[in-house]
């Protein structure tokens, strides 16, 4: 799927490059703050939710190849965790629902 | 087992410093990536080692992480200069964590490190002392 067409029937604001050309392989979702459990328990190509907006949370996201990260209830991002976001090519996405919300609507787009 | 590694290289970690944790598992990997290592490897070594290196820079005062890479296994050496664990077994316990309140709020000190490194090294040695944690995971390839 593509990046735009995610966010856009996700109604999410994408705070990483916009291109076109992105494409997004899915398999499956996570939901989870605390970084160990996370590393622990998200699988390869997971959406991930959280509201953890600490530039850590792309380490991990690196480290166990997620597909997408999913910022959710509208938690502000500093600069510094954009900017890695678009260093390392992890799409960063915020929403202003609460992880619950947006993981019906994920369940519902059959992720 | 084969005695000569392969691939050997030490990386220095200091106490605090939150804005590079997990650059050494994430140039490891890298590595590990390069060399064509099954994913599955690669994920396994990503995490314990992902877990030694926050651990040396929340808990001790500063110390190294040595990544060696044989023909048939990955060893990685976790090594600080204290102050130590004193209840190891407590510490293993899954959900034990004395990280502060500010560390968490960064979603760290979930008590999950050390089982962690347990669950996804085939071996898994610690000591500890005052002076410090040592710390031995193997991955057999
Ligand atoms: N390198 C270390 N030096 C000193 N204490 C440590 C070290 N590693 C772990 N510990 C102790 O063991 C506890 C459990 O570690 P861990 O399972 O990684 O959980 P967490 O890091 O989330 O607290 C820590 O809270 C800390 O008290
Ligand atoms: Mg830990």
């Amino acid at each position: 799927m593509k990046l735009l067409d995610f966010a856009e029937k996700l109604q999410l604001e994408i705070m990483t490059e916009k291109d076109e050309d992105i494409e997004l392989d899915i398999n499956g979702a996570y939901v989870g703050d605390l970084l160990s459990i996370v590393m622990g328990k998200a699988k390869e190509k997971n959406v991930w939710i959280t509201i953890q907006t600490h530039l850590n949370i792309l380490a991990v996201a690196e480290l166990i190849d997620i597909s997408v990260i999913i910022i959710a209830e509208d938690m502000e991002i500093s600069d510094d965790t954009i900017n890695k976001a678009k260093e390392i090519g992890m799409p960063l996405l915020k929403s202003k629902e609460d992880a619950y919300k947006i993981a019906c609507r994920l369940n519902e787009m059959g992720i | 087992m084969i005695n000569i590694p392969i691939k050997s290289d030490t990386y220095i970690i200091n106490a605090n410093d939150f804005s590079v944790a997990g650059k050494v598992s994430s140039d490891i990997k890298k590595d590990l990536k390069k060399l064509g290592i099954h994913p599955k490897i690669i994920r396994r070594t990503a995490i314990v080692c992902y877990e030694s290196e926050i651990n040396i820079i929340i808990h001790s005062i500063g110390g190294k992480i040595v990544f060696e890479l044989y023909e048939d296994r990955i060893v990685i050496n976790s090594e600080d200069r204290g102050p130590g664990i004193s209840d190891i077994e407590l510490a293993m316990k899954e959900g034990y964590s004395t990280a502060t309140n500010e560390v968490r709020e960064l979603g760290f000190g979930a008590g999950m490190g050390l089982p962690n490194m347990n669950r996804w090294a085939d071996e898994f040695r610690i000591e500890s002392s005052s002076k410090g944690t040592l710390i031995k995971m193997t991955i057999f390839l």
